[in-house]
């Protein structure tokens, strides 16, 4: 046995190079890398999800059909997120004008052919029933970015009249669906490129000073059920059966649940249906009511882990390109959040934007998750690509 | 463009420099990052101190919010208390009925289920259209009665169907229910459901949650022992008021303590329900009252007016053609007769008469007066006449009782005069309220010149005449009295001046505790009378009314067991012209005169005093004095034979 000793005990060069490396990956981990996916993104998102069905549970009344409903959405959008990761920034960056010009064809289609439904024209059927305004969310960003990729940063005046051009038109078209929730937040992802692109602090200002009298055009715009949102935010006792019902119902549910909440599935406010549309834009209220203060704050935690990701995986891009679109992307979903919890609270007008990743909805989710995945492909790139 | 911007982090650009300077690019993107960080930690502050006033601060402002939102009260409505007759039998109770109900949602084709219910005719074909729409009005969890009391017979039909009608069952509920309807339906009243004036009436808040309440009779006037107190529970509802059940869901933890209603208060009567039911056959097919009364307490033993009706109509629900079809009867059965009838006494008011003469010294025992059939007041030709037309011949007061001799009455009248005669038959309670415990009883006249001036407006209406004095000493003219009265007066005449103020109700029992609270006898100011034995000389003339050969009713009071005491009354309805004879046959029923009597037993220990009226009965001592002997016999324990 001596033999066989001697041979443990000496270390074959090829030994001795793995030896001295650090420790290989665990199976889990090489996967992950060998699918691009960023791992603290990928356990942040899905601890959002898990606790998300959790909360729709309950708020459909604890119907395991919808449930199912909803884990299905869940996977295909998991599905366009590991598509979305396989490809490069390069790649994308090299096709973002074409989808940019493809998705302005779709919403002007939507305008002249799509379907009408609750008042609304937002749907187009090609094969699919889909939300041309879904494929914006990302292609505003990604054209802005692209737009930039180039140039020198902070970007001049003329330049920024076309950035304003490449938001404004898609922004218009889907406000005149009209869809003002998502127009908004379309609007804040180009934005949200701009002002990382360096816009000076004062035009930033500047033009929040012309906002005040552009709001005012802008309320001559709005629907009449637009205005009354805003309306009902100010004062929502003023017509507490109509209007204002949904956001005084929210905020006895939210208010209702104190600190610890009143345990799952036994919120009265959700489970006896005062409050509306409580599997979708108001599942937050559901969730306050439930579990409480604690509960909302381990959410809203969780969503600050995956945006603090985000942001870290824009710092880390290394080009102009990937940068801008992981900051929108990143920032834009803490818009999302913010603006339906603040909606929820009634902080801010009611306007129909989900609960990222909670709210019962396919549609938005997929682009969501597609959204992560470019962060995903941002990050893993980055790596393989020389610097 | 010759215009360039500065970034605001320090950063100097080269702003001319065609080469991207990636190192400051990332550095500025950086600074970005960190600057939309703060505005996005400063906006998400915004929401987390928004939280915390809401579910901190203003917890449990929105806690009580979130309780009354779900929690519902829901009112418990009492047991209705029982009425019993003196004996303690059932005269108005509580029965389960069951009612055909349908809940929209549970129906999959409610046309298809409607339509079959029609073909099982259990609802009317006509209705399907309306319970239809019924049905869709309302939320779909709110159950549509089709039907408010089925009959055994289709109930034991329906259960055989009812697989085949899923959503569609039978309620039980509690509804008034009275066993011998007719006989008691205007002493005990009725229920009915409430209306609006009931409800500007009582305290809407004891009422919520019940739907009867009682209209008239006992039922109406002691409403307030019968109904109880409500009760109420919390119900967790949902936004549309569904109810959800406390024990699916962990939601019953908080509830506030429900509070049980609490039963109405029994009424026991004083009236006797064999008497009642005597009395309700001894009228059949006539209108008329009875009236008894236990003349040493006031307590009434009987009271009944016919034609009657069923009282259970009212309790269940009639439709609008039974309601008119009992209003528009020309018997007026829901008039009750007993306490609001007012008819002209007739000569039931001559011993009562004979009293006032007596005490006011108008005559005396021994005075006689010659009947020849007629009296005419001096210098007048106007012939007052006797009901017998020959004449009685040689009357003295016990007989003009006995016989009921008109003309020694009128010629009595001018020495007693109206307003003797007005104090006398006021001290008897005719002519004013009795005081009952139920509503709507008439008030009745008995005139006077006082009375005169003040019921007529013109001046030569307000002036008394002296042959109207004539009138009023046989009970006619102007003169009106209630069934309940004459049977007072009646009993006062009984207890020699003693008298109790008319009452239905005996006790009223705490049906949890079972104690009872005995009605006190309320006694009234006495007749009375200055000599006591002019009562004997009355009393012993209304004796042989019944049981002297020579009297009125001997037909009626002879043969019997005990000693009783009675008066019959002929009441004009209408005048007969002076030279015209009165011819019975000839004159419609309606016209014919009334038939009253007045009677109470045994003489010397009087325990039952009646009164009876029969609407153009044409004869008191014939028609009316056989139903107060039966009802005497039946309390006094000789009954048996039905008259």
């Amino acid at each position: 046995m001596s033999t066989s000793g001697t041979v443990a005990m000496r270390l074959s060069e090829t030994q001795r190079l793995i030896a001295s490396k650090p420790a290989p990956l665990g199976d889990l981990a090489r996967a992950f890398r060998r699918l691009n996916i960023d791992a603290p993104l990928f356990v942040g998102i899905l601890l959002i999800s898990a606790l998300g069905l959790v909360v729709l549970y309950s708020a459909v009344g604890e119907n395991m059909r919808l449930l199912v409903n909803q884990i299905l959405r869940l996977g295909v959008a998991l599905v366009a997120m590991l598509i979305t990761a396989q490809l490069s920034p390069d790649f994308l960056r090299r096709w973002t004008p074409w989808g940019f010009l493809g998705g302005l064809i779709l919403l002007v289609l939507v305008l002249t052919t799509g379907e009408v439904s609750q008042g609304a024209q937002r749907w187009l059927n090609l094969g699919i029933r889909f939300q041309p305004s879904e494929i914006m969310k990302l292609a505003v960003p990604m054209m802005a970015a692209w737009y930039l990729h180039d140039r020198q940063i902070p970007p001049r005046a003329g330049q920024l009249l076309l950035l304003a051009l490449m938001i404004v038109v898609p922004t218009a078209l889907i406000a005149r669906q009209p869809d003002l929730g998502t127009a908004l937040l379309i609007a804040a992802s180009g934005i949200i490129v701009i002002v990382l692109a360096g816009l000076p602090i004062r035009v930033m200002v500047a033009l929040a000073v012309l906002a005040i009298p552009g709001a005012l055009v802008l309320w001559n715009f709005m629907q009449d059920y637009q205005k009354q949102r805003v309306l009902t935010l100010l004062d929502p006792d003023a017509d507490p059966l109509g209007a204002g019902y949904n956001i005084i119902q929210s905020k006895i549910a939210i208010g209702s649940g104190g600190l610890f909440g009143k345990g799952w599935t036994n919120g009265s406010q959700a489970q006896l249906e005062f409050l509306p549309e409580r599997d979708t834009d108001f599942i937050f209220a559901v969730m306050g009511e439930e579990l409480g203060l604690l509960g909302v704050l381990a959410l809203i935690v969780l969503y600050v882990f995956v945006i603090g990701r985000g942001l870290y995986i824009a710092i880390q891009a290394p080009d102009t390109y990937s940068r801008l679109l992981a900051g929108s992307i990143s920032l834009t979903f803490f818009v999302y959040v913010f603006v339906n919890t603040a909606m929820v609270t009634g902080i801010v007008p009611v306007v129909g934007v989900p609960l990222p990743l909670v709210s019962f909805g396919g549609t938005s989710m997929v682009t969501l998750l597609a959204g992560f995945g470019i962060l995903m492909s941002i990050q893993s790139h980055r790596k393989l690509l020389p610097h | 463009m010759g215009y360039a911007f500065e970034s605001n982090w320090g950063i100097n650009l080269d702003l001319l420099s065609p080469i991207k300077d990636h190192h400051s690019e990332r550095r500025l993107f950086i600074a970005r990052v960190i600057l939309t960080s703060i505005i996005g930690f400063l906006l998400l502050s915004t929401v987390i101190a928004r939280l915390v006033q809401l579910q901190i601060f203003d917890h449990e402002v929105f806690a009580a919010q979130s309780q009354g939102n779900r929690v519902r009260i829901e009112a418990v409505p009492p047991i209705r208390g029982l009425v019993f007759d003196r004996e303690g039998r059932v005269l108005a109770e509580n029965l389960p009925a069951y009612q055909l109900e349908l809940i929209p949602e549970q129906v999959a084709d409610i046309d298809d289920t409607l339509q079959r219910l029609a073909t099982l005719g259990l609802i009317d074909a006509d209705d399907i259209v309306g319970f239809k729409e019924l049905s869709e009005s309302g939320p779909r969890f709110k159950p549509v009665t089709l039907k408010l009391r089925l009959s055994e017979v289709e109930i034991a039909n329906f259960a055989i169907q009812r697989p085949r009608f899923p959503g569609v069952d039978f309620k039980p509920r509690l509804v008034r229910h009275y066993p011998n309807g007719e006989a008691i339906a205007h002493a005990v009243g009725y229920v009915g459901a409430l209306s609006k004036n009931d409800l500007a009436r009582l305290d809407t808040s004891s009422y919520a949650g019940t739907a009867h309440t009682g209209k008239t009779g006992v039922e109406n006037s002691f409403e307030p022992y019968l109904h109880g107190d409500v009760g109420y529970r919390h119900i967790v509802s949902n936004a549309l008021g569904r109810q959800i059940p406390t024990d699916s869901r962990n939601m019953a933890d908080s509830l506030p303590d429900d509070e049980s209603s609490a039963p109405g208060q029994n009424v026991y009567l004083s009236l006797d329900l064999d008497l009642q039911l005597l009395a309700t056959k001894a009228l059949e097919g006539r209108r008329g009252a009875v009236v008894a009364i236990d003349p040493w307490s006031g307590e009434i033993l009987t009271m009944v007016s016919a034609p009657s009706f069923d009282p259970n109509l009212f309790a269940v629900g009639m439709s609008t053609a039974q309601y008119a079809e009992l209003q528009n009867d020309l018997g007026q059965p829901l008039f009750n007769r007993a306490i609001r009838g007012a008819y002209p006494p007739g000569s039931t008011i001559k011993p009562m008469l004979a009293l006032a003469a007596l005490d006011t010294g108008a005559t005396n025992p021994m005075r006689r007066s010659i009947c020849r059939g007629f009296f005419m007041l001096p210098n007048t030709t106007h012939r007052y006449r006797d009901w017998k037309p020959e004449g009685h011949g040689e009357v003295d007061l016990h007989d003009a009782i006995t016989q009921s001799c008109d003309v020694y009455f009128y010629e009595l009248s001018g020495d007693i005069g109206i307003d003797n005669m007005h104090d006398y038959l006021d001290k008897f309670g005719l002519g004013q309220a009795t005081g009952i415990d139920v509503r709507g009883e008439h008030l009745g006249v008995n005139p006077s010149r006082d009375w005169k001036r003040t019921a007529f407006t013109e001046r030569a209406d307000q002036r008394w005449f002296h042959g109207e004095t004539v009138n009023n000493s046989i009970g006619q003219g102007y003169m009106l009295t209630t069934p309940l009265q004459l049977a007072g007066a009646a009993a006062a005449l009984a207890t020699r001046g003693t008298r109790f103020q008319p009452h239905l109700v005996a006790a009223v029992e705490d049906p949890i505790t079972g104690r009872r609270t005995l009605t006190a006898p309320t006694r009234l100011a006495d007749v009375g009378i200055n000599d006591q034995s002019y009562w004997e000389i009355v009393i012993g003339a209304m004796h042989d009314v019944m049981q002297n050969v020579r009297g009125t009713a001997y037909a009626t009071g002879r043969n019997a067991e005990y000693e009783m005491a009675g008066k019959s009354g002929t009441a004009q309805v209408f005048s007969v012209a002076q030279e015209e004879e009165y011819d019975e046959e000839e004159i419609e029923e309606r016209l014919r005169d009334h038939a009253l009597f007045i009677a109470f037993a045994p003489v010397d220990n009087p325990r039952i005093a009646v009164a009876v009226v029969v609407e153009n009965g044409s004869s008191g001592s014939r028609v009316a004095a056989p139903i107060a002997r039966a009802i005497m016999d039946e309390y006094l324990g000789y009954g048996g034979d039905a008259p």
